[in-house]
């Protein structure tokens, strides 16, 4: 039928969307601006595809609670930690237009200055990447099951809980 | 019958383990496991439990062959 274009084939058969994510979690330091780049050249074969990019970097500080913190161990559930963190990518995926996520996690033994989790989101448009961000981490930090334990000059300590969102 | 329990972060430590199978009564709780798992020690008012890697509450029943989790608020991030 002639009048079947490419566009109005696209809209009759619209496959459901498929819900894109990685979650990574790792034992040894990594550069989160080298695995978002690798990353992108992997997942889209070309840069077009998408519009917008939120990320967010957490860092582990030298300090917490007027402390000087010399390094940090990372504990977590394996298998749990995955599961949750895939829940929480597949949800924000539902609330929002999203066309991939990466979450990338460190555990075990952590020196100040190296990265702790990469949190990415690609959409065609900012306001879903910047939301769809922001709900990931905040529910990482509320919900998925890692512990840091702290180790100061004078031995050591679990943190008892992490800030809230808004500060 | 057998569960597997599993402590994490500052109440691995504290107990001195990670990780145990236990036996226990058909019909026994979350709550009960803990008492049996660590004989009778006080669950930190804020501890967190799962029942096979889902957050569950601690009057949720466990079943043979279930893995049983506890562990303190989450700190990742």
């Amino acid at each position: 039928m002639r009048w079947f274009t490419p566009v109005m084939r696209s809209l009759f058969f619209r496959q459901s969307p498929v819900v894109e994510m990685t979650i990574v979690i790792k034992s040894a330091p990594f550069d989160p601006y080298a695995e978002l780049a690798s990353f992108e050249a992997r997942v889209f074969s070309s840069p077009g595809q998408f519009g917008a990019t939120a990320t967010f970097v957490g860092t582990m500080r030298d300090f917490n609670e007027g402390d000087p913190v010399q390094g940090m161990f990372l504990d977590h559930y394996p298998g749990m930690t995955e599961r949750h963190l895939e829940a929480i990518c597949a949800d924000a995926s539902e609330r929002w237009s999203l066309l991939n996520t990466l979450v990338v996690h460190r555990v075990g033994a952590i020196a100040p200055g190296e990265s702790i989790v990469l949190v990415a989101v690609w959409s065609a448009h900012r306001a879903a990447a910047f939301e769809a961000c922001r709900y990931i981490m905040e529910d990482l930090k509320s919900k998925a099951p890692f512990w840091k334990k702290e180790t100061l000059a004078d031995g050591t300590r679990w943190v008892i809980e992490n800030t809230p969102g808004g500060t | 019958m057998e569960i597997k329990v599993k402590l994490f972060a500052s109440l691995a430590e504290t107990a001195g383990w990670r990780e145990s199978s236990i036996q226990i009564a058909d019909g026994a709780t979350v709550l009960m496991v803990w008492a049996a798992a660590t004989r009778e020690a006080a669950l930190p008012a804020r501890a967190l439990c799962a029942i096979n890697m889902d957050y569950c509450v601690l009057d949720a029943v466990v079943h043979a062959g279930d893995e049983i989790a506890f562990f303190p608020p989450v700190t990742g991030g």
